[in-house]
């Protein structure tokens, strides 16, 4: 604090090219366009998956995934909700963990995990209509 | 712009347990709370579809974790997440666009988020158990 009051450069100049990231408009704009999206396919996944499939059994689980509305929007809610997600946690880690290693580990994480879980979730949905 | 006060003399912005709880705080906590929940809750997602599109044996292991009562409770926890969220969610999205943002405004849209999130789990468990 004191040290900055001391520079010669003026504090425009200390701040510039130092904030958080450099950019942060395409993340604020990606996670507002998967919210809209999501304010769609979460409620209609939600009350359509609890009505088709009270009663849980595996054969009314996959009536439901072969009917292509239904494969088409949890194909949908998958890869539209687990990008938001990643989006969302990786704000979360970067105001609460301040340590490097830590924080970047989880970033990483944060980054592959989702993708991972999207890339089976909708391998899963494809398989379940067109398998063997 | 107060030119008198030094860098090193700011003030610090006020610590947590000088501030009265406010509806707003809670709103605010609680779509963190419901984001990170509803991480996992995809992740169950995810597994889900998988455990569905590797027959029968697998999905019946998935459903025994779901029909016990810790299922039934995340069930129940999920849907009232998610409807927190949601709503949550579409108020930011309106304070985005400028709007809603009056404390009487904020405080009226945060409680309707927080019962709406009270309301959306029973709702929907008695559209399961009453309805069509």
């Amino acid at each position: 604090m004191s040290k900055a009051a001391r520079s010669m450069r003026s504090p425009l100049g200390q701040v510039r090219r130092h904030g958080a990231s450099g950019g942060g408009t395409g993340h604020f704009i990606a996670q507002r366009l998967t919210a809209i999206a999501l304010v769609v396919l979460g409620p209609w996944f939600a009350v359509s998956a609890a009505l088709s499939i009270r009663d849980a059994s595996y054969l009314a689980t996959i009536d439901f995934l072969s009917n292509p509305v239904n494969a088409v929007g949890v194909v949908l809610l998958v890869a539209v909700g687990l990008y938001h997600m990643s989006l969302g946690m990786q704000e979360v880690i970067v105001d609460y963990i301040a340590r490097p290693p830590a924080k970047v580990a989880l970033l990483i994480l944060n980054a592959f995990a989702p993708l991972l879980l999207a890339v089976g979730a909708i391998f899963a949905v494809l398989l379940v209509n067109f398998g063997v | 712009m107060a030119g008198a006060i030094r860098p090193e003399n700011r003030p610090l912005s006020p610590h947590l347990q000088v501030w009265r709880w406010h509806v707003t705080m809670w709103s605010s906590i609680l779509h963190r709370v419901s984001g990170v929940g509803l991480y996992g809750a995809a992740i169950g997602l995810a597994l889900w579809l998988m455990a569905a599109a590797a027959g029968p044996e697998t999905y019946a292991a998935a459903d025994a974790m779901l029909s016990a009562w810790y299922g039934q409770v995340a069930l129940y926890l999920i849907v009232a997440a998610l409807a927190y969220h949601l709503a949550n969610g579409i108020r930011h999205l309106v304070f985005d666009a400028g709007a809603g943002l009056t404390p009487a405004d904020a405080d009226a849209s945060a409680w309707f988020a927080i019962l709406f999130a009270v309301a959306a789990p029973i709702g929907l468990w008695a559209l399961l158990t009453f309805g069509a």
